[in-house]
């Protein structure tokens, strides 16, 4: 095969969002109906906008304004055949953007994207499970879904049920599955497609540890089989196992792309990737819902202060501002405390904070909550913060981590303890209380004392 | 090879790719089948219940008691061939017109064509439909009513039939991810519609000087279609061939609105 064959070609590719029409969406018709009766050239001009850029001229091109942003500014970057490529960025660089539209999801505002051969692509595991169908008829409804065809599933259904590990279920209602069950038997689907071209997101980060890495080493065969894969991820370990090239993406536009190792470094001790403070300054922009907006989230040491890098043995807040725009509705506050490779440590939940049950009233609020020291182990820590409805469980705040800090083991005073200086395994770290009983016994005659 | 682009403004149905999907769609289609009746006792016969409830209703309300005129034809035969059509199409606007507020998850993770929605439910249906039909046999044995060669046209009225709900499912869906009024406003539209159609009394009521125009709802094609069809009545092309283009035109159109409010559903949603 000639490798010099491209397989994804990406040409000056930019998506521009109105965010003023989100905002101005109009949930109920009566109200759309008001507005367009008293602005109805506006409320056209508005509504068309959503797939309308005619207005765009060459001038405003890939320029942020009231209202519009670009999550893509004029990408451009080739993937040959046969080559991994990782997509990484922090929050809100355009990787998820450019998957959409990699996936046809949504169309680009400008650019091009030329595609050789068949794709498939996995922004999730499981689309299209339905809890009331067997194992069997999901297996085939997803397959379709992505984009097999019938007797391409029938050719390989036993494989799928082999790696799956379900087998004896198969004829059992998905929603008698446990959730383990549930993803590996929809990964095993997702493992078994062929395509020319398989872009991934995240899927990997489901699952136990064991299945994830027989996952990752069937995409790694996927790779070695010629194929071509775009890889997008926040667990660098993946990334740099399964791709030779890298593109790291800043605030929607290509800020590197070369060798893995030089781009996940040069990532990583920029701590591009870290942001141990996010604010909002304009409440209409702020991430959230009508009932509930968010103005910051932060980590803090104890002393106060905002750090991307933190003592494994102190405390740290974690902070949360927000803004409650309507009140009478209680809110269930968290945050997931995740590891760099996607593993949750913990979810710490409020539960004891006087608001914890109560209907909100308008106003600020700010909810922290402290990890102890000594408790987390060494690395990547990532908060993703979440604001539910406490009746409903309407989700209306959620940001995939939103906020990272480094943790650091930073030598104690006492040097004989055990343990201080030198990286141990685990997920986290805690101190127990040891005990040690001793019993002299007998004491041989020429025991040395 | 694939070309992805910024939208062109009007595209219509790309049937080429809705055949590369055609697997898909019946996994939809067979999904939405499989799970309908689960966790029910009555099952399928739930597809029978409901048109033979409503029979039963509308033949003591209208039939006994408001004694409705039904140009001779015992008044349960006559409102069953009417009920059965409006059953189906009726439940397929609901269903279609929720098919993208419902399916809205999927829509941000997947691409497919996103036609497959609203046409899912209406071709699942027809799984309904069909065995309602066994309820119209049973009435037509009872009344001993033959079927006559008018009903080698049946096949046409069936498409009918299917078309009305898939283009209003077309532009009711597209348009209920935007305005979830949608959702509220179905139920009292659908009924509210079924006095449009001459489903509970006869269609001959209606004034010759306003046949023509009271013709062009194509619901009026359908009923006028079926019961002529099944009862051996003469058909009066006339006054089915405004309906019919109406539906054509509904048809287009939905399609029409559908692909151009496709773009936008994942940015709007």
């Amino acid at each position: 095969m000639n490798a010099k064959n491209t397989a994804i070609e990406v040409e000056g590719l930019g998506k521009r969002y109105r965010i003023g029409l989100k905002e101005e969406r109009h949930e109920h018709l009566a109200s759309a109906l008001i507005d367009a009766i008293k602005s109805p050239i506006k409320n056209y001009r508005e509504h068309r906008s959503a797939y309308d850029f005619r207005d765009i001229g060459a001038n405003n091109m890939f320029q942020e304004s009231a209202g519009v942003i670009w999550p893509l500014k004029n990408i451009s970057f080739d993937v040959f055949q046969g080559e991994a490529v990782g997509i990484v960025g922090r929050n809100g660089a355009g990787k998820s953007t450019l998957l959409k539209i990699l996936s046809k999801i949504t169309p680009p505002t400008t650019g091009e994207i030329r595609l050789r051969g068949r794709v498939s692509s996995l922004l999730e595991v499981g689309t299209g499970f339905h809890q009331e169908l067997t194992g069997r008829e999901n297996v085939y409804l997803n397959g379709t879904i992505l984009g097999m065809r019938k007797r391409e599933v029938d050719r390989k259904f036993d494989q799928i049920v082999e790696f799956s590990g379900v087998e004896k279920f198969l004829d059992t209602p998905v929603k008698r599955y446990s959730s383990g069950m549930r993803v590996r038997l929809a990964f095993a689907v997702s493992a078994h497609l062929e395509p020319d071209i398989l872009i991934i997101d995240e899927v990997l980060a489901v699952g136990d540890a064991e299945f994830q890495r027989k996952c990752l080493d069937k995409m790694q065969d996927v790779g070695q089989e010629g194929r071509t894969v775009l890889f997008v991820s926040h667990n660098m370990n993946a990334i740099s196992r399964l791709c030779e090239r890298v593109i790291l993406l800043e605030g929607g536009r290509v800020a590197m792309n070369g060798p893995a190792h030089d781009v996940i470094s040069q990532y990583l001790s920029s701590g591009a990737g870290l942001l141990a403070e996010r604010t909002w300054d304009d409440i209409d922009t702020a991430p959230g819902r009508d009932v509930v907006r968010v103005w910051s989230i932060r980590a803090k040491a104890e002393d106060g202060q905002v750090r991307r890098w933190m003592d494994m043995r102190k405390p740290i807040a974690i902070e949360m501002e927000y803004e409650v725009l309507e009140g009478g509705h209680g809110l269930m506050t968290f945050f997931k405390v995740v590891n760099d490779e996607g593993v949750t440590i913990c979810t710490t939940i409020d539960e004891s904070s006087v608001w914890h049950d109560r209907p909100r009233l308008p106003g600020r609020y700010i909810s922290r909550v402290w990890i102890p020291g000594d408790l987390l182990n060494e690395g990547l820590i990532y908060i993703t913060p979440v604001i539910r409805d406490q009746r409903t469980r309407f989700r209306y705040f959620h940001m995939r981590e939103a906020i990272g800090f480094q943790i650091i083991n930073t030598p104690h005073k006492n040097w004989n303890e055990v343990g201080a200086v030198t990286s141990i395994g685990g997920i986290i770290r805690p101190r127990f209380n040891w005990e040690v009983e001793f019993d002299p016994g007998k004491q041989r005659k020429n025991a040395v004392v | 090879m694939t070309v992805i682009k910024p939208p062109s403004r009007w595209e219509l149905i790309d049937f080429k790719e809705l055949w590369a999907y055609r697997d898909l769609f019946w996994s939809m289609v067979s999904r939405s089948i499989k799970v309908q009746y689960a966790q029910t006792i009555l099952g399928l016969s739930w597809a029978i219940i409901n048109p033979f409830v409503q029979i039963i209703l509308f033949s003591v309300i209208f039939g006994k008691v408001a004694k409705v005129p039904t140009d001779g034809i015992p008044y349960i035969l006559f409102s069953t061939v009417a009920v059965i059509p409006w059953t189906y199409m009726s439940q397929g606007m609901t269903l279609s017109s929720q098919s993208l507020v419902t399916g809205h998850t999927m829509l941000g993770k997947v691409y497919f064509p996103r036609l497959i929605f609203p046409l899912t439910p209406i071709f699942a249906n027809l799984v309904n439909f069909a065995i309602s039909l066994l309820l119209l046999v049973a009435i037509m044995i009872y009344y001993q009513v033959s079927p006559t060669w008018a009903l080698i046209y049946l096949p046409f009225f069936i498409l009918l039939m299917i078309a009305v709900p898939a283009g209003i499912g077309m532009y009711s869906s597209a348009f209920a991810i935007r305005y979830r009024d949608v959702k509220y406003a179905m139920p009292f539209v659908i009924s509210l519609l079924v006095y449009t159609a001459p489903i509970l009394y006869s269609a001959s009521t209606i004034p010759s000087d306003y046949r023509m125009l009271y013709s062009l709802n194509p619901l009026v094609a359908v009923i006028e279609g079926f019961r002529a069809c099944l009862l051996g009545m003469p058909i009066v092309w006339k006054y089915i061939l405004p309906g019919t283009i109406t539906a054509a035109f509904l048809l287009l159109g939905g399609a029409l609105y559908f692909r151009r409010m496709e773009k936008v559903f994942v940015d709007v949603l």
